[in-house]
């Protein structure tokens, strides 16, 4: 398959790490990974933030970027920004965006996929010839629990991962209290919230909390960083892509 | 020759400066101080999670549970869609049946109008029923300052008025209130109370029995508030666990029902759908105790007298906004409040408004404005949420609160001016749109790399970022970005040594039903 891989506007700039597995897992599994190089944003924080005129642009960028036919799929690693690709860019383009915009939207829609949903539903592997010797804690986020309905995707892939140790999160389903401009506006709440992730992150003794969104993993990791808990976050693409001849070297840095 | 009508006038909100509808701070302000109660954390953790787990039971039990949610939500979409009919034909069947209707454009009206029918039974104390309608509007303190005492009858209610504190949750007021803090407001306040009264449930209620139990052998008013009111019969209905409703809406001579006019249904046989979501979504339980069901006036049984007061206080308003109208199918079973994890922290207070948590959030600026006046504090609602879902996950009516809370935030800066948020979003966008702008600032952000100490990590950002780095550190940028990485010849090599690597089979055949 050839399959557009969009990096996330986060991901390409401060968490490459995950990009660049989720470029490899593809490779490795037989698919032609396609970069179209003037990708940028999908638009999520603006429309999240209230404001839907400013991310037209985006919205109809991401649109050319990855509307060319010779695409089968588009993936990206990060519940949200899939969310809002197939979620919050027709109401954009509703309401600011022409006809073409609006066709435009709906053909890219219905090939995205958050990574997760692309290995188990469009690929049909589980098993992709991961090894991650470590023990591992797995975060449901929000948008990939509630608004994807990835439901048990990626804990099914990380099952099948070599010598892993798994093991489950209490209440996982709970929010970790980022919410994107939410940390910053009600920084206090999202501490809050924050607070309770880790100590049950905690009670795991996981040496990794792994999820598949570089922006929870980036609140839960600087939480755990500042109170220098054992426990660092590492995206599930990260996990997936480790294997017996090229492991992940666990370090303790906070991305 | 034509005419121009003008435009249908906007329908107008909840009149600033009245009731409940408005905190007096924004929500971020307000939060901070509820969070550093930590006795109102302990309290709110403990009911909200106990609550949680039993609506989980007796939902999951239900097999059609899903089909139930899809009925209510279609019910009261149709109901919302031809609102006017239904409240003409349920107006027309309270009158045939000996009751008086009467309409309240907002709450100074209803207050007014309820204050009128108290006078004319020459009766100066007044039994009420836990109405959500009611302290919306102020109605407690109009009749207060009239000199007409208002008796809270639900347990919950009472203890919340004898503090002289507000309601923090829909269904149960004094949910921030522990048993010994409730101890402590019955010594103080019910005259005559057992001074050795100590903080076991069944004795407190028992003394608030003793107390109320006089009031309804003696008080010849009640005001209620109604759960549903029946377009095709004309009749209203209470639905309650302790049974004080139940001789509130039995025993007085007079009885006033305010209604918010979203709280009608079209056929009583839609009491099916919804006498099954709403226990089950509100308080855990297959069915509550005690549902009144009446009908204008019944000859020698009940109250002889029956008023119906419907309410607008913005509801008109929200019912003309396409998206916004959606908030007035709400049943108030308050299961979004008891999922919230902001809810869950900050408590009911802190939205300011009788309605809280998230359809709180999404309400009060529909009913009552968000922007009625400068830096209102309804318009930090919308924000008060981390768009994380569950609250729409457990909406027995499917009300899909996240998105309303977009519209109501992308609402918010429409009609908000110019703002640093918005010059920086509009720079954001501006960069973002231009793939090569957007490179080169992805080059400058690495150069942030100087701001990180010897570990690669940021510990502190200026404002208005320092509320996040006061408890989360940040990784300095990486060197390379994913597309430099991508064009170089370490990515190109990496990618094809994938490629012909391919997927190694696992040592000990992992497989995942193993
Ligand atoms: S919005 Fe839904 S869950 Fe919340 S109180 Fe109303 S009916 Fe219940």
């Amino acid at each position: 398959m050839r399959i557009g891989l969009f990096a996330t506007c986060l991901g390409d700039t401060l968490f490459p790490e995950a990009v660049k597995s989720t470029a490899v897992l593809l490779a490795r599994l037989g698919h032609d990974v396609v970069f179209p190089p003037g990708q940028t944003c999908c638009g999520q924080m603006h429309v999240n933030t209230g404001y839907q005129r400013e991310p037209v642009p985006l919205v109809r960028n991401f649109a050319e970027q990855f509307g060319d036919s010779s695409i089968d799929a588009v993936v990206m690693p990060s519940g949200s920004c899939a969310g809002s690709v197939r979620h919050q860019h027709e109401i954009v383009a509703e309401r600011y965006g022409d006809a073409s915009l609006r066709a435009g939207v709906a053909t890219v829609k219905a090939k995205t996929y958050e990574l997760s949903e692309l290995l188990v539903d469009v690929l049909g592997v589980t098993g992709v010839g991961a090894y991650f010797p470590h023990r591992v804690t797995y975060h449901p986020t929000c948008h990939s629990l509630r608004m994807l309905r990835v439901g048990d995707k990626p804990l099914r892939l990380l099952r099948a991962v070599e010598a892993i140790d798994l093991v489950e999160l209490p209440q996982a389903d709970a929010c970790c209290g980022f919410g994107g401009t939410f940390a910053v506006k009600n920084a206090g709440t999202s501490t809050a919230m924050l607070q309770d992730k880790m100590r049950n992150i905690g009670t795991t003794r996981a040496a990794v909390c792994t999820a598949g969104d570089s922006s929870c993993l980036m609140h839960i990791g600087g939480g755990l960083s500042r109170i220098r808990s054992g426990t660092r976050t590492l995206h599930l693409a990260q996990i997936l892509g480790s294997t017996r001849t090229t492991p992940h070297a666990l370090t303790e840095a906070v991305r | 020759m034509n005419t121009f009508l003008g435009m249908p006038a906007t329908p107008p909100r909840s009149p600033y400066g009245t009731g409940n509808l408005r905190g007096d701070r924004k929500f971020p302000k307000a939060a901070h101080d509820e969070l550093a109660n930590g006795q109102l954390r302990r309290n709110l953790g403990r009911a909200t999670s106990t609550i949680r787990t039993k609506r989980l039971v007796v939902t999951g039990e239900l097999p059609d549970w899903e089909q139930l949610r899809d009925a209510g939500s279609a019910v009261k979409t149709d109901t919302m869609n031809r609102l006017p009919e239904l409240l003409e034909q349920l107006e027309q069947k309270v009158t045939e049946r000996g009751g008086t209707v009467h309409w309240a454009r907002d709450g100074v009206e209803a207050n007014e109008i309820v204050a009128r029918l108290i006078r004319a039974t020459g009766s100066s104390d007044v039994i009420k029923v836990k109405s959500m309608a009611t302290q919306e509007i102020g109605l407690n303190e109009h009749l207060e300052s009239l000199g007409i005492t208002p008796y809270e009858t639900d347990l919950a209610e009472l203890i919340v008025q004898l503090a002289d504190d507000k309601p923090s949750h829909i269904l149960v007021p004094a949910i921030h209130r522990n048993r010994d803090e409730i101890r402590q407001i019955f010594l103080d306040e019910i005259p005559g109370v057992d001074p050795d009264l100590d903080n076991v449930p069944a004795h407190l209620a028992a003394a608030a029995r003793a107390y109320l139990r006089e009031k309804f052998m003696t008080t010849r008013v009640a005001v209620s508030g109604a759960n549903f009111g029946i377009a095709e019969t004309g009749t209203l209905s209470v639905v309650e666990s302790e049974g004080n409703g139940r001789m509130c809406l039995t025993l007085p001579d007079t009885l006033i029902t305010v209604m918010g006019i979203e709280k009608v249904l079209p056929r009583y046989q839609d009491l099916e759908v919804f006498l099954q979501l709403l226990p089950r979504s509100s308080t855990g339980e297959r069915m509550n105790p005690y549902t009144s069901l009446w009908t204008g006036v019944t000859p020698g049984d009940g109250p002889q007298d029956f008023h119906l007061v419907l309410l607008d206080n913005g509801r008109t308003a929200a019912l003309a906004d396409p998206i916004g109208r959606e908030a007035l199918n709400c049943i108030r079973c308050s299961a979004c409040l008891n999922v919230c994890p902001v809810y869950e922290r900050t408590g009911g207070h802190a939205y300011g408004s009788t309605y809280p948590g998230p359809i709180g959030a999404v309400l009060t600026p529909q009913l009552a404005g968000m922007d009625a006046a400068k830096d209102d504090p309804n318009s930090s609602l919308p924000y008060a949420s981390s768009l994380c879902g569950a609250c729409f996950d457990a909406c027995p009516v499917k009300i899909d609160i996240p998105s309303m809370l977009v519209e109501l935030r992308h609402q918010h800066t429409e009609q908000s001016g110019a703002s640093a948020e918005k010059l920086a979003m509009k720079a954001a966008a501006a960069v973002m749109k231009r793939p090569k702008l957007y490179t080169a600032a992805q080059k400058a952000a690495a150069l942030g790399r100087v701001v990180g100490g010897r570990d690669g990590t940021i510990t502190h950002l200026p404002a208005p970022f320092d509320g996040w780095s006061d408890s989360r550190d940040t990784a300095a940028p990486p060197k390379q970005s994913f597309r430099s990485w991508l064009a170089s010849a370490e990515g190109a090599a990496t990618l094809r040594a994938a490629a012909e690597e391919g997927v190694l089979p696992a040592t000990d055949a992992h497989t995942e039903d193993q």
